[in-house]
């Protein structure tokens, strides 16, 4: 038997970083919000607590914060004459679980996406001619502006207290910042990181080679930090246990710290634990949404929670799946190209080099999510001619480690072997005397790379599985080549005495060894309901009521991490329904 | 409390914990510094080791302590593998939830698909351990007319690298590729992981590579120690509680 609950405002799907800011903001403007979150309660006092969160078995290789796979994974191939298998442990992508999301768990690097993301297919058609992208890449221009997402940005960045160095401030470029950043109106609020032996090394070489190395802007906090809301963060300590953990010393902006304790503050708000939403339904006359299903896990118990508005607000990947699950908006396919949910699924390019020298320390596990050096000239760099190396989007190069964590970390040269003494000697001369250079590159959205529900395999709650068809195109291969090509230049004029070179990748994408989760599409954001499942405002085009949040929205991947996007467009949502949906429901567009 | 004073109390407290017996040699290893002269003498007397296991059969327990030895030998940088605990850590590993396939997605139907699908065997990781095992001794018995924990140095070296590159053929058609590279982890887990599972005892894969361990606060250590060797007392989990 259902248990129903009364009608409330707004009812929110998962509470991570834009659940997290949703709650907040509409809580506090006196709507009524329920929010779900399948996951447990945790706090950094307890959960995160040391020694315990010093554990790199349980939580950096057993992946301790992430999703039970037992419950719920994704079925996975490369292309559409395959049959897609699932995922049956963690690898390329860590999928979060509980509350704050994988806002516990990030690194905390936090970009400005720009116009040359927003508008993409008419940048690259107006610059490089309509032949330039190929016929199968389905990028498409988001319908929203870097100049309407700044304000929001910058929000988000004060929220989250972003460590960096602004290189441009109303078009004025500062010294020791991304020159090619897309103008801020104000500073980071707090300064760059301290740098590594790595951080130093790489930013010389590429100020040698003529590029502008900056420092990663990043929810790590350089120093001791209250946020606008009166968040308090501590300072990072650099303990090189940081991506796939939290933070003991409060210094990781996460949804945890910030906006969720305030959310709770609020009479008008009210958090339900281990609930796991299986479907959003539609009226009758499927023109608005009426609520949500979700299943206590803690008793069996399905319940029932109108609501007048709902947002999806978990992982964009989870966002998808219960847009398939719940048959709203018509799901892509591949063959005809009609439907929009599952369109466009995108994931990252990456390659790296390790560089060894016998007369440095590195101390790699002196570290933070966050700590390196990059350079932006082959991605935000519009003037960067993309006509030599032949492919649309870009790619950053970055030096410096996020952690030193010997299980996974134990740098040996090219050739040693795998076991025995010669093994043992070259971790040992190697671990402290090595570094990193990589890259991290983007991923044009492809016809055939997509989201829709599986035939066989089925969750724990007896829902199919969604299935991913994603392989990396030529495209995305010549990105590759040359990133390759650039890194292997700065880490050879580096003079290192051994190196492992950067490779271009070669063979499909396998879902065995970590890559990134940076998982992008399935409920794009568009100019209209034949290309897009939302709009501007994020809000569905099949029901003015839905809203979506998260790296579903993004029509295709950048070479920069989503996270900055992610949360503008929480908080340019959680202003158009407050200011503008509230007092007139209906289309906002 | 001396670095050794305070070694040899977890390690004391480590063989109650875990009622694994490490050689004395082990808890005589102070630090990397002087270790090669302790780790030299700590050899000789560490045929008197004894571990007690939980899942690994007589057979299967041979094979572990063959493996590890093999691939984490003794030398001036630390005890062998088996001194190291690796093979308690991996009977521990098995026997637990890791073994016993936690989080893992186990429905059917199942079909080897390609390798970019990844792991497909609908064996846990501790049943396909096991059957590797079995395989592998095998695979022995008929290249050398003995199990693997017989064989020469050589020997074993020849059968690994067969196993990595998967030309073992194991009866029933388990790869022998997906079982090296689970058992490699487990190895590598072994030494490097935490104390608390049972490996890495003394912590002396840490001191090995200049890993500090558990307890690092480096905001004035990144400034400080830049290029520069930084050597603090190595703390485990366990040295923090």
């Amino acid at each position: 038997m259902t248990k129903n609950f009364s009608e409330v405002d707004v009812v929110i799907v998962g509470m991570g970083w834009t659940g997290g800011i949703l709650s907040k903001e509409l809580a506090e403007s006196g709507l009524k919000v329920v929010a779900l979150e399948r996951g447990a309660p945790r706090s950094a006092e307890e959960d995160f607590s040391i020694p315990r969160m010093r554990d790199e078995l349980q939580f950096g290789i057993r992946h301790g914060l992430m999703q039970d796979l037992r419950r719920d994974t994704l079925t996975i191939r490369n292309n559409i004459s395959q049959t897609a298998l699932p995922m049956r442990q963690l690898g390329s992508f860590l999928l979060g679980e509980g509350l704050g999301g994988a806002g516990v768990h990030w690194n905390g690097h936090t970009w400005r996406w720009t116009d040359m993301e927003f508008k993409i297919r008419s940048m690259y058609e107006e610059r490089y001619g309509k032949k330039f992208i190929p016929e199968d890449m389905t990028i498409q221009d988001w319908g929203i502006t870097y100049k309407e997402l700044e304000p929001y940005y910058d929000k988000f960045e004060k929220t989250a207290g972003i460590s960096g160095k602004a290189g441009n401030v109303d078009n004025k470029i500062q010294e020791g910042g991304n020159p090619f950043e897309a103008p801020r109106k104000s500073q980071y609020p707090l300064p760059p990181l301290e740098t590594s032996l790595a951080c130093d090394l790489f930013s010389g070489a590429a100020k040698n080679l003529g590029l502008h190395p900056f420092p990663m802007p990043t929810a790590n906090a350089s120093r001791p930090y209250t946020n606008p809301d009166g968040a308090k963060l501590g300072q990072c300590q650099y303990c090189g246990f940081c991506e796939r953990f939290g933070c003991e010393a409060n210094a990781k902006g996460s949804p945890l710290i910030t906006v969720i304790p305030f959310a709770m503050k609020q009479s008008t708000f009210e958090l339900r634990m281990h609930s796991v939403v299986s479907k959003v339904h539609m009226d009758k006359a499927k023109k608005v949404v009426t609520g949500v299903s979700y299943t206590n896990l803690q008793t069996g118990e399905e319940c029932f929670q109108p609501a007048k508005i709902v947002i999806l607000a978990a992982y964009g990947l989870n966002n998808t799946h219960l847009m398939l699950t719940s048959g709203i908006g018509k799901p892509y396919d591949p063959v005809s190209q009609k439907g929009v949910i599952g369109k466009n699924y995108s994931y990252q390019t990456g390659t790296g080099a390790t560089l060894f020298f016998s007369d440095k320390i590195f101390n790699p596990f002196m570290s933070t999510g966050g700590l390196s050096i990059l350079v932006d000239d082959f991605n935000a760099n519009w003037d960067f001619d993309r006509s030599g190396p032949q492919f649309v989007g870009g790619t950053t190069l970055n030096g410096g480690m996020f952690g030193g964590r010997p299980i996974a970390y134990h740098p040996v040269p090219p050739g040693t072997p795998r076991w025995g003494k010669p093994w043992k000697e070259a971790m040992s001369k190697w671990y402290l005397r090595s570094m990193s250079i990589g890259s991290s590159g983007s991923v044009m959205a492809n016809r055939y790379n997509y989201l829709d529900l599986d035939p066989s395999y089925k969750n724990a709650l007896g829902q199919p599985l969604m299935r991913m068809t994603f392989d990396y195109t030529p495209n995305e291969h010549r990105l590759s080549k040359f990133a390759a090509q650039k890194i292997n230049e700065i880490a050879k004029s580096l003079n290192p005495e051994i190196m492992t070179p950067a490779s271009p990748r070669t063979g499909p994408w396998s879902v065995v060894p970590y890559q990134t989760t940076h998982n992008t599409g399935g409920t794009i954001m568009g100019t209209n309901p034949s290309n897009s499942a939302v709009n501007k405002f994020c809000q569905s085009w099949d029901a003015h009521n839905l809203f979506i949040m998260g790296a579903s929205l993004f029509p295709h991947n950048a070479a920069y991490n989503p996270t900055g996007p992610v949360g503008a467009l929480a908080y340019w949502t959680a202003d158009a329904i407050k200011n503008k949906y509230i007092k007139n429901p209906g289309s906002l567009v | 409390m001396s670095d050794i004073d305070n070694d040899l109390r977890n390690q004391s407290r480590r063989q109650l914990l875990k009622g694994a017996l490490v050689s004395t040699a082990a808890m005589g290893v102070p630090s990397l510094s002087n270790a090669q002269s302790i780790v030299s003498d700590g050899d000789k007397d560490s045929g008197s080791q004894v571990a007690a296991y939980v899942f690994l059969t007589p057979a299967e327990a041979s094979f572990v302590e063959a493996v590890v030895d093999h691939m984490v030998p003794a030398d001036q940088l630390t005890l062998k593998g088996t001194d190291l605990g690796i093979n308690v850590f991996i009977d521990r590993a098995l026997d637990g939830s890791w073994g016993k396939g936690d989080r893992m997605y186990m429905q059917g139907p199942w079909q080897v698909g390609v390798p970019s699908q990844g792991y497909q065997s609908p064996l846990l990781p501790s049943q396909l351990y096991r059957a590797g095992i079995a395989g592998t001794n095998q695979a022995c018995e008929k290249m050398y007319g003995k199990s693997f924990d017989l064989l020469d140095p050589a020997q074993k070296d020849e059968i690994l690298k067969l196993l990595e590159a998967g030309k073992v053929d194991f009866d029933g058609g388990l790869s022998s590729k997906t079982f090296f590279g689970v058992m490699y982890q487990s190895v590598v887990e072994g030494m490097f992981s935490d104390p608390i599972y049972g490996g890495n005892a003394n912590k002396a894969a840490w001191k090995m590579i200049g890993f500090p361990g558990a307890s690092e606060v480096n905001a004035r250590n990144i400034v400080e120690y830049k290029n520069k060797r930084y050597s603090p007392k190595v703390m485990s989990i366990a040295d923090l509680s």
